[in-house]
């Protein structure tokens, strides 16, 4: 049943005719209000993964719930069709669980809050938020127990629930949900960062519909919208063809052995839609590498990818929701069934950027990019000093931005939006643990006429006796390279201990016993390169390796020869020309993707090349098998 | 008798301001600026202002100067070959940054990420180690140093950075690494992270101390042919450059902490806008300096300017105290235009600039800028001056808006408020970000506006923001000079103290701020201040313990002494709760503790105009057709220099002068002060 709004003032708003000004000055109002609802957040939250990193999502929607400015797309109708429950002025709502939302958070670490706005007895429009909590309790600190098989071990989870009931706080089941997790005061504190931030929204689009009038605040949001879809479908009438197109990519393991998982993608056009179908992924995982993926967030994905790559002047929210269907079958990796694990959903969800990529851009190679850096590699650290206090840690790792259309890939950035590092003295005043190497790593970055951005490698030197967790991906798959660009390196996570043994980490384990003077280097990947190396001015070449981020070696790649003495590299022209002329004769010609290999190449060269043993083939589910079957 | 001088180089003009420190009388001149060499045009000026005043150039005894060198070495990317040396593994600690990529989801396809200012083929590394507490983990290894060294001084650098790992806590081997730079490459300037910004954040307090290498040798140059230049003429002059945090610092300071001046020029603007405001009775300001490309904006509380910690030029942000400007790029000369997919309105942050400039300027521009606008609208009669012989055209300025005026089907006059209003939007947007976000009500504040376009538009943000009256200050050019002339002699010391309130003691707090005060007395005792005329006052930064950000608290000498912790937390749960609606019973932690020491203020007094009567028509000089609120309007047109103290104009009225051209609005009057404002207020 759908929920019931209630409101105290009947009168419906009226669609009123807008010039173009006011509605131009409304989008700038409603952006800004939504930039001003990060900076109050950044400021008030307390544990690094939101303050530092900002692994946060806000926005603002329309009363129906449509988001018009924002990320990650809306999920407040399909909240509003499933909430059997009344919406009253003063009303907050607290959920986390993916199943109870649809997939608008996609695992129980992160925590929306939805909040209706109401002006003079009507529900005017709605802000929400979620954010990244540090620890949501379950069976391992950081709640992202790898080897998880149903989301009951995952820590708390919290149904859509009126945290604030007609504006008082329901402290019972704040404390309730507080009561069961690990560091409950930085939960509390962004908890109420959160609220801070959507109040700020709130406040904001009151304002505007008094200087505006609601009817016009209304209309406003209205007209965004619709002015949007008409940019989307222009766009997408241009650059989406009607033949089908199909690309996959994998998640290389889910940390239980098993490995790779496919994600495939098929998308076409008929008329002014655009299709995307995701059948012929793999079924759901036993694990906890499940993402849940939401059909709206998806579109928003694809609309974002689809404006920047080709009009990055479009200002996107969900106005073109229309123009687009998803089809994903139930049961598989994207689409799992209650109640499979979700909590390690970070890498394919990261994939689906990749995915998107190839499916979008083989048509256009043009705007074609490469693979990136498609996950956020987590870091833990816990434990307890020696002062008995906990400690614990939550980070997010980054990596090689991948070569695209205009220019080369950065090196050891984020893909996420406003995502930021910890400043490593930040880790060392607060943490018992030393940075002893923050370095992108020479070479990692794949080869292209635009270079992928370089790997990170963070070496963290441990001060005291813990554990730690890893979660990462891309160790046995390669972030390919495109339009002739080669793949970037893959990660690698090394324990180098302090009894001098050294140990190749698996890219996701839990509960890592460590001792003071340990040294993990954790690695992360490259971006892929971008169109032929050959093509690369050599002077750009020589730049790089005088810069420290290519070797004299790597520049070989590239057909370039380097000279080296006293710290500086000059060119050798005549040897760069030859070897350039070689290597043109040497290969068939330059691929449109290159992955590296076949997953049974890569699994075949898997433990000479990384030190660990190659995944098995998934085992399913048996109902999951036979589904996906029937679905054939 | 001894006179001090403010002096302030703009793009057109420069402004100078001469005050005799006896009487607190003054003389101002206006000459034009010397963009090759500016010192050409200070020494005019001196002549002309001291010609007019009577007096010899000797008797000047200290000359005020804000600057836009610093600032135009980062945008122009014009400064020093800067080598860096880091903690081994740390080597690209600029290159990596934050790791942010700007622009939301997706934004990473389109962004180009610019070189570091310090190129990475000039950074070295040193073995050494020092810990978060500042112990030493591992010693400097002093003969791989001087190796990696005397390889970047063979590659010509021109300034030198050291910033290490924790060096915050403990400076002992950055002064390692100067000493050994200073013998292996002799006569290169060396900036040290420990000494520019003591700091936690190693990225932060990197770049901040690169970009002090990076412009100093450009401002070292100016600096010493201004001073040369000067002391030629007036012996013992002193000068001194006004700080991006509106203090003024010695020469050598300037020299030798550029960083401190990237907000050097608009602060002067702050400050004038300060001291004229007062003279009129409002010490709650927001101001609005809109220039030809950008416009700047800053709030000012009881008379002093908020301060961040933070500056940004260009895409280059540091850690240095500066007055809390917003910069927009919305000016005079922001091109309007309506891209074809979602045909929506917008203006700027591409501009016209002085050249072609906008197409009323008849210098070959065609796109339409909101100057054009303005003309289009009758805001700016043809008859307006823009600071030289320049005359509007306005033809051209209409078939440069009828672009617009077509693409969005509206007709001339609409499309032309279309882009005033959007304009004027974004330049709300700057405003609130100063006001409205942290805290503050726009309504408490008066408005003042000065820069070229400032006084078109301040009437119409007025309203937007409800801040009255709207003070347009007589010379809104002369303006920074003022600011130059009256502003204090400022130094501050600061150290970063992190301590939760239970793990430190009121006497450790007051110890260390008592410590700070001293090293930032000095300064001022080099100036031969007397202490007596000296007074302090303290800043802590602080938090609760977990939080990332950091609020700013005043205190009181006396507050220290008398309440000291207690105090600081008080204040500081009242400000978080002020700005983010709540406060929590977490413990409190200090982050960084701040001295502030200044000098006495100038008793310099703003000159009266003549008394008259509320009757303006004496100053009416033309009448002009002004198109608002979709109607066609009569205005009268005053001249400024004919107004009296006590004459009221009513709107639609527009007021010119030699630099700039003020609109009032129906449904407003603007009633001029005995300092020659115009402050402006609605009638209804």
């Amino acid at each position: 049943m759908p929920a019931k709004i209630i409101q105290t003032n009947p009168r419906p708003f009226n669609r009123v005719d807008l010039d173009p000004i006011t509605l131009d000055i409304i989008e700038n109002a409603l952006r800004n209000a939504r930039y001003e609802m990060d900076a109050v957040l950044f400021r008030t939250a307390m544990s690094p993964g939101i303050r530092e990193q900002h692994d946060e999502f806000p926005m603002i929607a329309n009363l129906d719930g449509k988001m018009v400015v924002g990320q990650f797309g809306s999920f407040i109708w399909g909240f509003q069709q499933g909430f059997d429950g009344t919406i009253e002025e003063g009303d907050v709502f607290l959920t986390n669980d993916p199943y109870a939302c649809n997939g608008a958070v996609s695992h129980i670490n992160d925590w929306l809050i939805l909040m209706p706005i109401y002006k003079d007895g009507r529900l005017i429009s709605w802000a929400a938020m979620f954010g990244h909590m540090t620890d949501v309790g379950g069976k391992v600190p950081g709640s992202l127990p790898t080897d998880a098989t149903q989301i009951f071990e995952e820590g708390i989870r919290v149904p859509p629930t009126k945290i604030y009931r007609k504006g008082e706080l329901q402290e019972e089941i704040l404390e309730l949900i507080l009561h069961n997790c690990r560091l409950p005061h930085w939960n509390r504190s962004d908890f109420n960062a959160i609220i801070a931030a959507c109040r700020t929204a709130a406040k904001r689009c009151i304002e505007l519909a008094e200087r505006f009038g609601d009817d016009v605040l209304y209309s406003a949001m209205d007209e965004l919208l619709e002015r949007n879809k008409r940019a989307m479908g222009q766009l997408i009438l241009n650059t989406v063809p009607e033949k089908k197109q199909y690309f996959e990519d994998f998640i290389c393991d889910d940390g239980m052995g098993m490995g790779p998982y496919k994600i495939a993608c098929s998308m076409w056009r008929e008329g002014e839609k655009v299709i995307f179908d995701f059948a012929g992924t793999d079924p759901q995982s036993i694990g906890s590498v499940n993402f849940f993926l939401n059909e709206e967030m998806f579109k928003m994905f694809a609309g974002v990818y689809m404006i920047m790559v080709f009009d990055p002047q479009i200002l996107f929210n969900d106005g073109f929701y229309d123009l687009m269907e998803v089809r994903i079958p139930e049961g598989t990796l994207l689409k799992p069934r209650f109640p499979a694990a979700l909590s390690c959903r970070t890498h394919a969800l990261g994939r689906i950027f990749d995915v998107l990529g190839g499916l979008l851009g083989q048509g256009n190679p043009d705007f074609l990019t490469a693979a990136g850096f498609s996950d956020s590699p987590h870091f833990m650290y816990s434990g307890y000093d020696k002062n008995g206090e906990w400690y614990q840690l939550y980070q997010i790792g980054f990596g090689g931005i991948p070569g695209k259309p205009s220019g080369d890939g950065p090196d050891g950035h984020s893909l996420w939006p406003s995502f930021t590092n910890v400043p490593n003295e930040f880790l060392e005043s607060y943490f018992p643990l030393r940075i002893d190497i923050y370095e992108t790593i020479p070479d990692s970055g794949g080869a292209g006429l635009h270079r992928g951005g370089n790997a990170l490698r963070v070496g963290y030197r441990f001060l005291e006796p813990g554990t730690i967790s890893i979660h990462d991906d891309r160790w046995l798959t390669y972030p390919w390279g495109v339009n002739g660009g080669s793949p970037g390196a893959r990660s690698r996570k090394l324990l180098m201990r302090a009894d001098g043994s050294e140990e190749i980490l698996s890219s996701k384990c839990d509960n890592v016993a460590v001792a003071a003077g340990d040294l993990l280097y954790f690695d992360t990947w490259g971006g892929g390169g971008w169109g032929d190396p050959l093509q690369r001015p050599a002077e750009q070449v020589l730049f790089d390796v005088n810069a420290g981020l290519v070797t004299a070696e790597g520049a070989r790649r590239y057909g370039v020869v380097v000279i080296e003495a006293n710290g500086n590299a000059t060119l050798d022209a005549t040897a760069t020309e030859a070897l350039r002329e070689e290597l043109a004769q040497q290969r068939s010609e330059c691929l449109l993707f290159d992955f590296g290999g076949s997953i049974d190449e890569l699994k075949q060269r898997c433990a000479a090349e990384t030190g660990l043993t190659a995944p098995t083939a998934p085992v399913f589910q048996k109902w999951a098998t036979i589904a996906q079957t029937e679905a054939k | 008798m001894s006179f001090r001088l403010g002096v302030d180089v703009g793009g057109t003009f420069t402004d100078l301001l001469l005050v005799n420190e006896a009487t607190g009388e003054f003389h101002t001149a206006k000459v034009p600026s010397t963009p090759n060499d500016s010192s050409i045009g200070v020494l005019n000026g001196i002549e002309r202002v001291t010609a007019s005043a009577g007096i010899e150039a000797a008797a000047i005894t200290h000359v005020m100067h804000g600057t836009t060198v610093a600032t135009n070495t980062v945008l122009t990317g014009s400064g020093a070959r800067v080598g860096l040396v880091t903690t081994r593994g740390y080597r690209q600690v600029l290159q990596i940054a934050r790791s942010f990529v700007p622009g939301g989801l997706g934004g990473w396809v389109i962004y180009n990420k610019s070189l570091p200012l310090a190129p990475l083929e000039l950074t070295i590394e040193a073995n050494e180690r020092i810990s978060a507490a500042g112990e030493v983990i591992e010693a400097l290894d002093e003969a791989a140093l001087r190796t990696s060294l005397q390889q970047l001084a063979g590659k010509h650098i021109e300034a030198l950075t050291v910033s290490l790992t924790n060096a915050y806590a403990n400076g002992a081997h950055e002064s390692e690494v100067r000493r050994i730079a200073h013998e292996v490459m002799p006569g290169i300037p060396v900036s040290i992270s420990s000494e520019v910004v003591p700091e936690m954040q190693e990225y932060e307090r990197t770049i901040t101390t690169v970009a002090n290498s990076y412009v100093r040798p450009k401002v070292e140059t100016y600096i010493d042919n201004l001073k040369n230049e000067l002391r030629a003429r007036m012996k013992d002059v002193q000068l001194h450059i006004l700080r991006s945090d509106g203090g003024l610092a010695s020469a050598a300071a300037a020299e030798q902490y550029p960083v401190n001046l990237l907000m050097s020029g608009p602060a002067g603007g702050v400050s004038g806008a300060i001291w004229i405001a007062r003279q009129a009775g409002f010490p709650d300001l927001l101001t609005l300096d809109m220039g030809g490309t950008s416009t700047d904006v800053a709030l000012v509380q009881n008379g002093e300017a908020q301060l961040r910690r933070e500056t940004t030029v260009g895409d280059v942000t540091v850690r240095a105290s500066s007055v809390d400007i917003r910069t927009v790029g919305a000016g005079g000369g922001s091109i309007a235009h309506v891209p074809e997919l979602t045909r929506a309105l917008r203006v700027g942050p591409q501009s016209a600039g002085a050249d072609p400039g906008p197409a009323a300027y008849g210098k070959g521009g065609t796109e339409p800028t909101v100057t054009d606008a303005n003309v289009v609208l009758g805001f700016l009669p043809s008859s307006a001056k823009l600071g030289g012989d320049m005359t509007l055209d306005g033809d051209q300025a209409a078939a440069a808006v009828q672009t617009v005026a077509d693409a969005l089907d509206l007709p001339l006059k609409r499309a032309a408020s279309g882009i005033v209003d959007i304009v004027n939007e974004n330049m709300f947007g700057a405003l609130r970000l100063v006001s409205v976000e942290q805290g503050y009500d726009p309504r408490d504040f008066a408005l003042i506006a000065f820069g070229g376009a400032g006084p078109l538009h301040a009437n119409a943000l007025g309203k937007l923001m409800g801040s009255w009256p709207v003070i347009i200050p007589p010379g809104p050019g002369v303006l920074c000079a003022y600011g130059d002339a009256t502003t204090r002699i400022r130094d501050e010391a600061s150290r970063t103290f992190i301590r939760r309130f239970p793990d430190t003691s009121n006497d450790e707090v007051r110890g260390i701020l008592r410590e700070l005060a001293a090293s930032a007395a000095s300064a001022l005792d080099e100036e031969d201040i007397p202490r007596e005329q000296q007074s302090v006052h303290y800043q802590v930064d602080i938090r609760y313990h977990g939080q990332g950000l950091l609020l700013t608290i005043d205190i009181s000498a006396d507050e220290l002494e008398n309440k000291g912790l207690d105090a600081i937390g008080e204040q500081f749960d009242r400000m978080h709760e002020q700005l983010f609606t709540f406060a929590l019973s977490a413990d409190k932690e200090l982050v960084n503790l701040r001295a502030v020491v200044q000098g006495e203020a100038t008793r310099v007094r703003a000159p009266t105009l003549e008394r008259g009567g509320p009757d303006p028509a004496a100053a009416a000089i033309g009448r002009q057709e002004m198109f608002v609120a979709d109607s066609d309007r009569q205005a009268t047109i005053y001249d400024r220099a004919k107004l009296q103290s006590g004459n009221v104009i009513d709107g639609p009225a527009i007021v010119t002068e030699m630099d700039s051209t003020s609109v009032i609005l129906p449904g407003h009057a603007g009633s001029v002060d005995d300092f020659g404002n115009i402050l402006i207020r609605p009638t209804e």
